[in-house]
């Protein structure tokens, strides 16, 4: 099998698929009329919380509330 | 020798027989006897649990005559746009250039680059534009078209998108690592086609 097939040029990059398509889609959605903007971009937003663990106890947690970026 | 020959020649066609496409078998929807057992021991009077698969409609085998009408999921991963709709062809744009889909088509994978997909139904057609995705038609003339993002036309700011493009182009010549480049790329592959969209 040929491994210098044709990469497409964000593989090439070093990006992977997910990568790529989140990008496009994000792209997509910045370029909406105003209702269907807003609401796609609060559909995307993305909270979670984090806690690191040392000696097996978690520690406090931080809530991170990134809008999510490639 | 002729003997030893006609000895060898049913093998390979019985062979061939059993060895069918999987794509071509029915969904098997025997559940396992062994846990059948188990189960009817230990709670004879319950219902067994139910297994994903006893819920999905096993996919309709190729029938022998092409069908008259092609039947889309269209799906996004926060909505089902069409579901099992039947539609007379759809165009995707796929990496490889814009293709059209009628019923009776190969069974096809195709990835989809950043662009407009219209499904056509007697006079009228629909059209979305998709930031990318991927199509399989199987050869039933099932099309199941993913999508991560797809919007129809009229949602598409032109201002926005221009802008867009100006930003790109500007962040391309200004790009130093691999990624960066790849990055303003995309975004000038994406708003260039958001502008055909909207122009074409």
């Amino acid at each position: 099998m040929a491994s210098n097939a044709a990469v497409p040029f964000w593989r090439a990059a070093g990006m992977t698929y997910i990568t790529y398509s989140n990008i496009c889609a994000n792209l997509v959605r910045n370029c909406l009329k105003e209702p269907y903007k807003t609401e796609a971009l609060s559909r995307e937003k993305v909270h979670f919380s984090i806690s690191k663990w040392t000696d097996g106890k978690p520690e406090k947690p931080t809530i991170r509330s990134d809008s999510p970026e490639e | 020798m002729l003997r030893r020959a006609l000895g060898l020649l049913p093998r390979p066609i019985a062979a061939a027989r059993a060895r069918s496409f999987s794509t071509d078998l029915p969904a098997a929807h025997t559940a396992d006897a062994t846990f059948m057992e188990a189960w009817n021991k230990v709670m004879p009077n319950m219902d067994p649990p139910k297994t994903p698969l006893s819920f999905m409609h096993p996919r309709p085998p190729t029938p022998s005559s092409i069908p008259p009408k092609l039947t889309v999921n269209f799906v996004l991963p926060y909505a089902s746009e069409l579901s099992t709709k039947e539609v007379d062809m759809v165009i995707v744009p796929a990496t490889t250039g814009q293709m059209g889909f009628l019923p009776g088509h190969v069974a096809t994978i195709a990835e989809l680059k950043p662009g407009v997909l219209s499904v056509h139904e007697g006079s009228e057609t629909t059209k979305y534009f998709v930031s990318s995705g991927f199509v399989f038609i199987h050869a039933n003339s099932f099309a199941d078209i993913i999508a991560v993002e797809a919007v129809p036309l009229d949602r598409i700011d032109a201002n926005l998108v221009q802008k867009g493009l100006a930003d790109f182009t500007q962040k391309l010549s200004s790009a130093t690592t691999e990624l960066e480049k790849a990055e303003a790329q995309i975004g000038i592959d994406v708003h260039s086609a958001l502008n055909s969209a909207l122009t074409g």
